[in-house]
Formats: C-alpha cells, structure tokens, sequence
C-alpha cells in the first residue's frame, strides 16, 4: 500500500498549490514536407501534422484524467520553417504560418512553434524571407509561435540578425496594436536555443532530432513555495535541499507523464524539462519563491543570489528523477505570467536592469517584459544584444520576449488575459545605442578558457 | 491495475458506502481502506482493483467525482502509479 500520507501530500500539490505538467509537447520533422511547389509543401505539412499529432490531444487527456493531474498544454513544434520556405523562395512564407494555424486547429492543440530561423552566425536561404514575413505571419494567425535564433556560444552573434529584429518586434506590435500587441508575445529571439524545448513561444523541433518525439515541461512553483514555507526559519544549505527533493517530485510526475504519453502515441519520448513554470494564478509565482527565502520583494538586492540557488537546486533534484532532461530546464521569469514579478514590477522593486542580472543564473531570459510604446528598434535590438552576450559568454540560453506597449507609457499596463497575464509597462534606459546596433557584423564567438 | 480513490471534506453518514456502492456495481474490488484527519478534514483513503471494472477508467472517475460534488466532498481517483513514480526512487 502507498503511504497515505504521500498520497494525501501529492493531492493538496495538486489541488491547493497548482502542481500540473504544463505541456506535452509533440516534435514533429517536416524536412520530408520539402517542395519547390509550396502549396504541395504546405499540404505535406498540414497531412502529416494530422497524421501525427491527431491523437495528442486526446491522449493527453486520458493521461490527465487516469493520473488526475492537471496537463495544461498539448503542443507541437516543427522543423524551423526557414529551412522548408528555402525550397520555395519566390513564395512568401506566410503560407507556411497559415497551414501551421490550420493543422493546430484541427488538432486541438493550444500552440505550435517552429515558424523559426536560426541565423547566428549568418542568413542561409529561406532565412531573410522568414524573418522579414513574422509580423505579417503572426498577426494574421492565432496560434502560430515564433523564433529566431540570433547566437550562439560556438559561432558569436549576429548583430545583423539583431539589428533586424528589433525593427520586426516593434513592427509586430505595431500590427497587432488592436490586440493588446499580442503579437510579440508569441516571437522569442534566442542565443544558445535548445533544439528539444517544450515551452512556447520559443519551441521547435531541432535538425538533429528524430522524425517524431515527446518532450513534457513540468510546473509547480507554487509546491516549492509551499514547501518552503512549511520548513519555516532554517539555513540556506536546508532550503537547497527542501528545493532538490520537491523538484525531484515534480519531475518524476513529468517523467510518468511523458512516459506514458510516448506509449499511447506510439512516438519516442524526448525529454523532460525541468522548469518551474509560472502562471499569474495566485500560488504558482517564482518570485513569491525568492520572498518566501527572506526577500521582502523580489528585485530586492539578494534576488539574484536567491534565483541562482534555486535554479541550480532545481536542476540537481529533477535530473535524477528523468532518465533524459533537457530544453530549457532552469526557474522561469516571465514577468506578466508572474503574479509575484507584476507586483514586484508595479512597486518599483523589480526593474529591466536587475531582470537582466537575474537572466544570467536563471533559465532563460527577459522574458514577457512589457515596454513603453514609443522604445525605437535599436534599443529593442540593444536590449537583445546585451541578452545575447550574457547567454554566449555563459554558455546558456537565453532568450528575449518583449512587448513594446505601443501608444502606452511607463506605469500604464498591458493585459493579455490567461496564461500570458498581464503586466506594467517598465521604463528603458534611453540613451541611444543606434551607431553601436547600425554597425551590423558578428561578435566573435568567446574564449572557451581563461574563464575570469 | 490498481487505484486510489480520495475522498477529503467535511463527514458525513454514508460516504464509504455510496463509493463502495459505485465500485461494487462496476466489478471494481476494494483492497484497502483507511481514514485520516487532514487539517481537520475527514480523509479517506480507498485502494481499488481496476483491472475486472466493467466500465473505462474515465467513467469510473466520472462517476465517483458526481458523487463528491453531490455530497461536497472533493473526490479524487487516481492510478497507483503517480504516487509510486513521485514518492519511491
């Protein structure tokens, strides 16, 4: 018999503190979708995404309902489309973002990643036409995910690439300006991108992975809060430890989950991310983590040292509880998914340039910060650039999701409503980076010794 | 195959035996039953056999969660291995 106590802990997880697997997300290759002819390209796509994934939904929720835990998202992400649009290049790869939109709709699933390029160290064929078409594709579908991949440790950056997207980011949310500018919420611009991410906006299915495969992103900020805070007033080195073996639990879930997900779909399981994924539900807040560990406000000084425990701790306690992690494994801080960041960030404690600190010891990057309207594109692609550096120089992702508030100044919100929150929009440094961004080039990729 | 199925609320007269009423008409086998407090709300904890249930394991859940909010208690049925995998390496 199971012990009752454990059964009853794993309940309150999930009912009381938002313990859930926050996607099962199917990889699927469209490299054999390849054709001059793009509408026969785009109906290879649309058939073998059905064909695939038709069954990912469902099966989903059988897992969810046997298990009873909660599985928020179904997802599927693609070969990066630039490489499938290269075949086609007097076509606007548009076409391709619309039968992405369709194929998800027909499978029920909440979004699809892999309307992506990845340029770091140069564009190759299809890459400029993509990148060029994201505003277009994104705000003319609904659940189409985007990335570009702009450097890497091994090849530097593209400052080409940088320049270029801080011009389509403000160009989305100029289009999608009707929407709460929705649109930049579903672009990410990375440095290191994973290859086997289950999370949206930034997912896609990577050149070296196999034809089909089940990736699953575990949650639960809320249990490590709940955790801590019933272990009350004890040393650092205990809280380490409370965080490892909650995060161990956690992803045993996902890798029961994935498991079990790879046998009914018959498709191989991947990796479990090992992330601690916000929502702006009350209880599911990393920053409400950081206070529960003694900060009075996440932003505080001391957040980042905070942020690096907990990220390292979480990684330590969930990689022995997969068999395969990988994605983008760390704590996330989005700060309009994050109840405890939008309070943090409504105050005053919680500002772009200790995000950015906090980006370098955490998993992923700025993400979902909401900038005032009027941000020119050289401080977006600055802001990137800087993102870049601290992910290339450290040997990790890091990725860049803003949101220019167009027509809404510093103090005003943004409110995207669901799982993407909502969020002030935070003031930028305005001192003009636009001769270091117009020089355009590559940063050379860093010295892998003398580490100082 | 087997299952726990949690009922935590407030007691009540006959919750044990509305459940084990749905289990018995639906040829599942109750192995184990054992009754907790939980920050002062009744627990009880029941381990089924599923693997003779004449309906799907959806349905069985369907049903017994009816009962939970019929009775306002919150029912939860759940595959034994969830806790396996989360609390034994």
């Amino acid at each position: 018999m199971v012990n009752s106590h454990d059964i009853l802990e794993t309940i309150n997880m999930i009912d009381n503190e938002n313990l859930d697997v926050r996607t099962i997300t199917m990889g699927i290759s469209l490299l054999d979708c390849v054709d001059s002819d793009i509408g026969k390209s785009c109906d290879k796509i649309y058939d073998k995404i059905c064909r695939y994934a038709g069954n990912l939904v469902k099966t989903g929720e059988d897992i969810s309902k046997e298990y009873g835990i909660p599985i928020i998202h179904k997802r599927i992400a693609v070969t990066p489309i630039a490489m499938i649009a290269a075949a086609c290049p007097t076509k606007s790869p548009v076409h391709f973002a619309k039968t992405l939109d369709r194929a998800a709709k027909a499978t029920g699933v909440n979004f699809i990643g892999g309307y992506s390029a990845l340029v770091h160290k140069g564009f190759g064929p299809g890459d400029y036409a993509l990148i060029e078409s994201i505003p277009e594709a994104l705000s003319e579908t609904e659940l189409v995910c985007s990335s570009v991949n702009i450097g890497t440790t091994k090849a530097g950056i593209n400052m080409d690439a940088v320049a270029k997207m801080g011009v389509i980011v403000r160009k989305l949310a100029e289009m999608t300006a009707d929407r709460d500018c929705i649109g930049p919420a579903k672009l990410v611009v990375f440095c290191n991108a994973p290859e086997d991410n289950p999370f949206m906006a930034g997912a896609f299915h990577g050149a070296g992975e196999p034809d089909c495969v089940i990736n699953v992103g575990v949650s639960g900020p809320g249990v490590v809060r709940a955790a801590l805070a019933k272990a009350g007033n004890c040393d650092i080195t205990s809280v380490a430890d409370i965080v490892k073996k909650t995060a161990f639990k956690i992803t045993r879930m996902g890798q029961l989950v994935a498991r079990e997900a790879s046998r009914r779909l018959f498709v191989p399981f991947g990796i479990v991310d090992l992330s601690l994924a916000p929502t702006p539900a009350v209880g599911d807040s990393v920053a409400h983590i950081l206070e529960e560990m003694g900060l009075e406000s996440c932003g505080a000084h001391g957040t980042t040292a905070a942020l690096a425990l907990l990220n390292d701790a979480v990684k330590k306690g969930g990689i022995m509880a997969s068999s395969h992690v990988g994605g983008l494994s760390g704590a996330f801080i989005p700060v309009t998914e994050d109840a405890g960041m939008i309070d943090a960030a409504k105050c005053g404690s919680l500002s772009i340039t200790k995000l950015e600190a906090m980006t370098a010891v955490c998993s992923v990057g700025l993400d979902m910060i909401v900038v005032p309207g009027d941000t020119p594109a050289e401080i977006i692609s600055a802001i990137i650039a800087d993102e870049a550096a601290i992910g290339m120089v450290n040997s990790k992702t890091t990725a860049v999701r803003l949101i220019p508030a167009i027509g809404k100044k510093a103090g005003d919100e943004l409110n995207f409503g669901g799982l993407l929150g909502s969020g002030p929009v935070m003031e930028v440094n305005r001192y003009s980076p636009l001769k270091f961004i117009r020089r355009g080039g590559r940063i050379p990729a860093p010295m892998q010794s003398l580490k100082n | 195959m087997r299952a726990v199925i949690t009922v935590i609320g407030k007691d009540m007269v006959g919750i044990l035996a509305r459940v084990s009423a749905i289990c018995a008409d639906n040829g599942v086998n109750v192995v184990e039953v054992t009754q907790s407090i939980l920050q002062d709300l009744f627990a009880m904890i029941m381990m089924v056999d599923i693997s003779k249930s004449t309906i799907p394991f959806s349905e069985l859940a369907d049903k017994l969660t009816a009962i939970g909010e019929d009775m306002n208690l919150t029912v939860h049925v759940m595959h034994e291995d969830i806790f396996n995998s989360m609390h034994r390496i």
